[in-house]
């Protein structure tokens, strides 16, 4: 037997394992370009229910492989998602891109595992998941139970400083890792052939923004992103039913009302607990899950603005 | 040698809770509550009076909005003559990695025992405060404060912009003061707390400790406060506290870190008009 033939055997038996692996139920999935898929999260709290499906996940297929752009919530969507690759194409997943820490993101990657694709992150990602992945996972063992079984914290093996190039195959992927904005480990995703941006959480659409990096430093990037002039977007949470600077405008109304709001409340010698109590409900009806994210985002615009001056 | 003591102490403790708060959501219950233990360990069999109004409340949000940004906030119902005081007050998080990670040594100049500041919580716990009297009476408040969910973490948010500012302090104090009774002051001293706990995923290795340990304010040289802390503060430490100016006279913050950096902060202060 030569070993052309027994490799593409050997490629038989993997292909066939590995759709075995997958058994289970896909997401369901979005044709929102030529090539590029999105798995629209639930607008909802992470929670075993849900099994903590609530970001927005994608891949790309390229003419080599795919590259999967977040996992979701738990290993289980991560299961999920991968199976609906496999229900476009065979091809297999050479990337797995984190657009960011937050475990609504991250904790799919286990899925892919098996595939040996390349985990690559923003530089800053390996220091968040070591600072918060025993963190993430154990507040998912406590919250899920069972839900949580197989999930862990997959570290990415290419970091990108500034900007970095993936090629699928005759596709190519632009990514660009930002300063501290959503969090100090942004990183984007553009796809050069339909000039579709993935923004991940730079973008909340309908659903509250949440500061877990620098409210100036986000605020400081709309002009840019806006700047970017992509084909469409796809936002980490929520769907972009009108324009890209309708959606960031929406979201730098939250966001400049926050900061406003706070300089005020430092200004007039609140405590923490006090600007906690009282900033910003003007905005409250424009938002989903409110009550669950506002406060903390309190809390961390008054603990980088009282710093000012 | 008494620096040398709390640490030894805050080391002990930070072993024993390792062990006591590992466990999971199955053991909520009270066989695994760390309280008894800690309590054996810091007071020995000393009466602590729970519940006590009286002397001191606590404020703790219900639910840790951000687990790194915790508003902790202890009122006290005593005012601080030299013939009774509060001398100490302990600030446990049973279930925290260093759950006795916060000790404040307190003066007749602090004017009033009050003291803000903000904490990490990852887990459901009781937080509790431990006054003692100069007397060495014991008062206890405790509230419950469930973990936040979602993506927050005890972690800071950029450690980068932590250390470019590290050992950068602020006082936040009016500079006319009212003479002869307490008068608030907040301190802001820049640092990334970290903890040492973080283990990296790709080298399996542990970021070194790096944290404010010890924090001591003065005016016109007579102590106020003196704070025995550790990674259980929050980022870029921060406290609210009273003294008390008996005439004009600067009001200065030491504080020393776990890898023996050194930093201060002054501000001369001086009577308002009529005081």
């Amino acid at each position: 037997m030569g070993a052309r033939v027994r490799a593409e055997l050997w490629a038989g038996v993997l292909w066939s394992l590995a759709f075995a692996a997958v058994a289970a139920e896909p997401l369901p999935v979005s044709a929102v370009a030529e090539g590029v898929y999105v798995h629209w999260g639930a607008q909802e709290d992470s929670s075993p229910r849900n099994l903590g499906d609530i970001a927005n996940l994608g891949f790309v297929v390229g003419e080599r492989c795919v590259a999967v752009i977040d996992t979701g919530g738990t290993a289980e969507v991560g299961r999920r998602l991968r199976a609906a690759v496999r229900q476009v194409t065979p091809l297999p997943v050479c990337y797995v891109i984190n657009t960011h820490v937050h475990p609504d993101h991250i904790f799919g990657n286990g899925a892919f595992e098996a595939e040996s694709p390349t985990f690559v992150g923003h530089v800053k990602l390996p220091q968040a998941m070591a600072a918060r992945g025993s963190t993430y996972l154990h507040a998912l063992e406590r919250d899920f139970g069972d839900a949580a079984r197989g999930t862990k914290v997959i570290a990415p093996g290419t970091v990108v400083m500034d900007e970095a190039q993936l090629d699928l195959g005759g596709r190519v992927l632009k990514l660009r890792a930002w300063p501290t904005a959503h969090t100090d480990n942004d990183l984007t995703v553009y796809d050069v052939r339909t000039g579709t941006l993935f923004l991940s959480d730079l973008l909340f659409v309908e659903r509250i923004p949440v500061v877990d990096g620098s409210l100036k430093g986000w605020l400081a990037l709309h002009p840019r992103i806006l700047a970017l002039e992509p084909a469409r977007v796809v936002p980490g949470h929520g769907m972009v039913k009108g324009s890209l600077g309708g959606a960031l405008a929406a979201q730098e109304q939250y966001l400049s009302t926050l900061q406003l709001e706070v300089r005020a409340a430092i200004g007039k010698g609140w405590t923490l607990r006090q600007a906690v109590d009282r900033v910003g409900t003007p905005e409250r009806r424009n938002w989903l899950l409110w009550d669950s994210f506002h406060k903390r985002n309190v809390t961390a615009a008054y603990a980088e603005l009282e710093w000012e001056d | 040698m008494k620096g040398f003591v709390g640490k030894l102490l805050l080391g002990g403790l930070l072993g024993l809770a390792v062990v006591a708060g590992t466990g999971s959501a199955a053991d909520e219950k009270a066989k695994d509550e760390p309280w008894p233990k800690l309590s054996k360990v810091l007071f020995g069999d000393r009466t602590i009076k729970e519940d006590a109004g009286d002397v001191l409340t606590l404020e703790a949000p219900v639910r840790a909005e951000d687990a790194a940004v915790v508003p902790i906030a202890i009122r006290t119902r005593l005012e601080q003559t030299p013939e009774k005081y509060i001398r100490k007050i302990y600030l446990v998080i049973d279930k925290n990695p260093s759950p006795v990670g916060v000790v404040f040594t307190l003066t007749p100049d602090s004017g009033k025992a009050d003291l803000e500041t903000r904490v990490r919580i990852e887990e459901y716990t009781h937080v509790r405060a431990i006054a003692e009297t100069n007397d060495g009476s014991l008062f206890m408040a405790t509230k419950f404060v469930k973990a936040s969910g979602g993506c927050s973490a005890p972690a800071g948010k950029d450690l980068e912009a932590a250390m470019a500012r590290l050992g950068k302090m602020k006082f936040r104090v009016d500079k006319e003061v009212a003479y002869n009774q307490p008068n608030q002051a907040q301190l802001m001293i820049s640092h990334p707390n970290i903890s040492g706990l973080a283990m990296d995923q790709v080298t399996r290795l542990y970021a070194p400790p790096h944290f404010v340990r010890r924090i001591d304010v003065s005016y016109a040289g007579k102590t106020i406060l003196t704070a025995e802390v550790d990674f259980t503060i929050s980022e870029n430490p921060n406290f609210r506290f009273y003294f008390v100016p008996r005439g004009e006279g600067e009001l200065k913050a030491e504080v020393v870190d776990t890898n023996d950096l050194r930093f201060e902060t002054s501000v001369a202060l001086r009577g308002a008009p009529g005081s």
